[in-house]
């Protein structure tokens, strides 16, 4: 009779302890965003809780490291790694979708040239982001890279990310939930075809009216696709532009419409017999990319200095130039 | 005394008058007692919810009047793509599944290979998810550009869901099969019936409708699965909502689209209880409750 008082605990010690695991798991999702990915999340909580005492003894060491090497960047008042608001204190914290497209983010690796390393500094975004880390007072060691799915970045709630870099145009309504820097870059929709496409010699956006194109879903683009082009079929939609270009691939789409840089890379690298229809004037001012920031984050006024010596000494156009080197494409005629 | 003549030779229940107006006043009670009951309680969890600190901003995000009504056409219009999908996917999802499951229980060894067919058909398509099938049917099969064979992503999608749903609803047609009394075999084998009219005018019939209810389970959830459809590109509700949501921040959309479903479901999930009573009821014919 010995055994019973001892299961009749067990159930109820196993319940207790299954809840407590419980709690604690909840308890470090709050250092976590709940609109970032479940990447995005582990890692934040697995920096947050299990590495705490690593980071801050490797921050210790970094930040003694830094000012040395950040005393010829310390033009930006109030903006050394010091006194900023960080997510994890001591790293910068960019996000960034995967996969990271070119020629946005570049990998050396040949046979990963569809998606990019950000970590690695090439390609136009994580160059922008690594010169503006620079600014701060950030080595490139400090620089962490977080994964956080793109329809996520501009949703309202915590950020477990300190800006996110990833092609997102500044428009009025995420503004209202997110923060966003200034532009660093002008974009322009364009739109691609395979070249055997009904719509590969389209000239003017009346030319697309009985188009099927495809975009992905919350972008500026199919906002684009909605309120400028207006073709007579709705528009399809998909989850990321990969499945975009595999729709178009196959035919089951004429065209996709996609930022002017991503359509230099489709043509020139990633789908044979395609070509840019062509690009579509600016609207309404045109887009801008911008980094995107949790809403209320001090870090923004910081960023912008960043971005304006980056501008005012021409490296961002340098950046530009290196990495978005643009030949010309027509432009759609009204 | 009894009301009612019974019919000569069956048993009589005897009904007392006493007994049956005070169930009557019992029922009439419990049903008052069970409306007060369902009210006061719904009044105190109303209470209780729109008090807790977080409901405005829960509301605001998720329960938005205003939102609603303006997603609300958007969400409907798209509904009618899942609707399509469905009505056309399920009669070929019978007709298709109820042919497996006929060859997976043939008995005569050179059909072999159609039951070993048949097998590894059942076990790969129940054991890959969906949305798997999905996308490799909606992306890969238009990759492969073969001569005469569509690209259109509803096609490709719906085929998916009727390839994913007819391994379930096969096993259901087997299991409605193995229930049927091997007796009623028998029998048929006596009155000289071969093994076509055996399924066909005895076996059939009963497995049919002993296995109703899970196939209006299985209707339901190809109902919500069309919603899968969305990966391929074509706006269905659930794109369409995803859509509204990105471009407004407000998840309302999200509920309309479910309430939408479940508008559609709860019938059916009603009109299957009714078969399912109905079917009871028939079984239990005759003997006294």
């Amino acid at each position: 009779m010995s055994g019973l008082p001892t299961r009749r605990a067990l159930i109820p010690a196993l319940a207790l302890a299954s809840a407590g695991l419980m709690l604690a798991a909840c308890a470090q999702e709050p250092a976590a965003s709940s609109s970032s990915s479940a990447a995005a999340a582990t890692s934040a909580a697995a920096s947050a809780a299990a590495s705490a005492a690593a980071s801050t003894a490797a921050s210790t060491a970094a930040s003694s490291a830094a000012p040395a090497a950040s005393s010829a960047a310390a033009a930006l008042d109030g903006c050394s790694p010091e006194n900023l608001t960080l997510v994890n204190p001591g790293a910068l914290t960019i996000g960034t979708d995967t996969p990271a497209y070119p020629p946005y983010f570049v990998t050396d690796d040949p046979a990963k040239q569809d998606a990019g390393d950000p970590a690695s500094g090439q390609g136009f975004e994580s160059a922008v982001a690594y010169a503006v880390a620079d600014k701060l007072g950030f080595t490139k060691d400090q620089v962490k890279w977080t994964v956080v799915p793109f329809n996520s970045s501009y949703a309202p709630g915590d950020k477990a990310f300190d800006f996110d870099v990833n092609q997102i145009s500044i428009t009025p309504k995420r503004q209202k939930v997110v923060d966003f820097s200034d532009g660093y870059y002008t974009v322009n929709q364009a739109v691609v075809a395979l070249n055997d496409s009904p719509i590969a010699g389209a000239t003017s956006v009346a030319d697309l009216a009985k188009a099927k194109l495809g975009a992905q879903v919350g972008t500026t683009s199919l906002d684009f696709i909605t309120n400028v082009i207006k073709p007579a079929d709705k528009p399809f939609v998909y989850n990321d532009t990969n499945d975009a270009k595999s729709a178009l691939q196959n035919g089951q789409i004429d065209g996709i419409v996609v930022d002017l840089p991503t359509a230099f890379f489709i043509t020139a690298a990633e789908i044979d017999n395609s070509k840019i229809v062509g690009q579509f004037k600016a609207q309404d001012g045109g887009e801008q990319f911008g980094a995107l920031f949790a809403k209320g984050n001090p870090l923004v006024t910081c960023v912008n200095k960043a971005l304006a010596a980056l501008k005012d000494s021409g490296e961002l156009q340098q950046i530009q130039d290196q990495w978005l080197a643009g030949a010309a494409a027509p432009y759609f005629t009204e | 005394m009894t009301t009612t003549t019974p019919a000569p030779g069956s048993p009589v229940a005897y009904k007392d008058p006493v007994r049956q107006a005070l169930a009557r006043r019992k029922a009439r009670r419990d049903a008052f007692v069970g409306m007060a009951s369902l009210i006061g309680f719904t009044i105190v969890v109303a209470v209780l919810v729109s008090r807790t600190p977080g409901w405005p901003v829960v509301q605001e995000t998720f329960f938005n009047p205003a939102e609603f009504k303006d997603t609300l056409p958007g969400l409907l219009e798209a509904f009618l793509l899942n609707v399509k999908i469905f009505l056309i996917a399920e009669p070929i999802i019978l007709v298709f599944s109820l042919l497996i499951a006929l060859t997976r229980t043939l008995q005569s060894p050179i059909f072999l290979p159609l039951r070993v067919l048949a097998t590894i058909y059942v076990d790969v398509f129940r054991g890959v998810p969906t949305i798997l099938v999905i996308f490799l049917l909606g992306f890969g099969v238009p990759a492969l550009r073969l001569q005469g064979v569509p690209t259109n992503p509803v096609f490709w999608g719906t085929a998916a869901l009727i390839l994913s749903y007819s391994a379930y609803v096969a096993e259901v047609f087997r299991a409605g099969i193995g229930s049927v009394h091997p007796s009623q075999r028998m029998a048929a084998r006596s009155l000289g019936l071969s093994t076509l009219q055996t399924n066909r005018y005895v076996v059939l019939p009963q497995a049919i409708r002993n296995v109703v209810p899970p196939l209006l389970n299985d209707f339901i959830s190809l109902q919500k699965d069309t919603a899968l459809v969305s990966v391929l590109g074509p706006i269905e509700v659930l794109r369409q909502a995803q859509i509204d949501a990105s471009s407004t921040f407000n998840y309302t959309a999200y509920v309309a689209a479910a309430c939408i479903f479940i508008a559609l479901t709860i019938p059916m999930t009603r009109f299957a209880d009714w078969v399912q009573a109905r079917m009871s009821r028939r079984q239990r014919a005759g003997a006294v409750a």
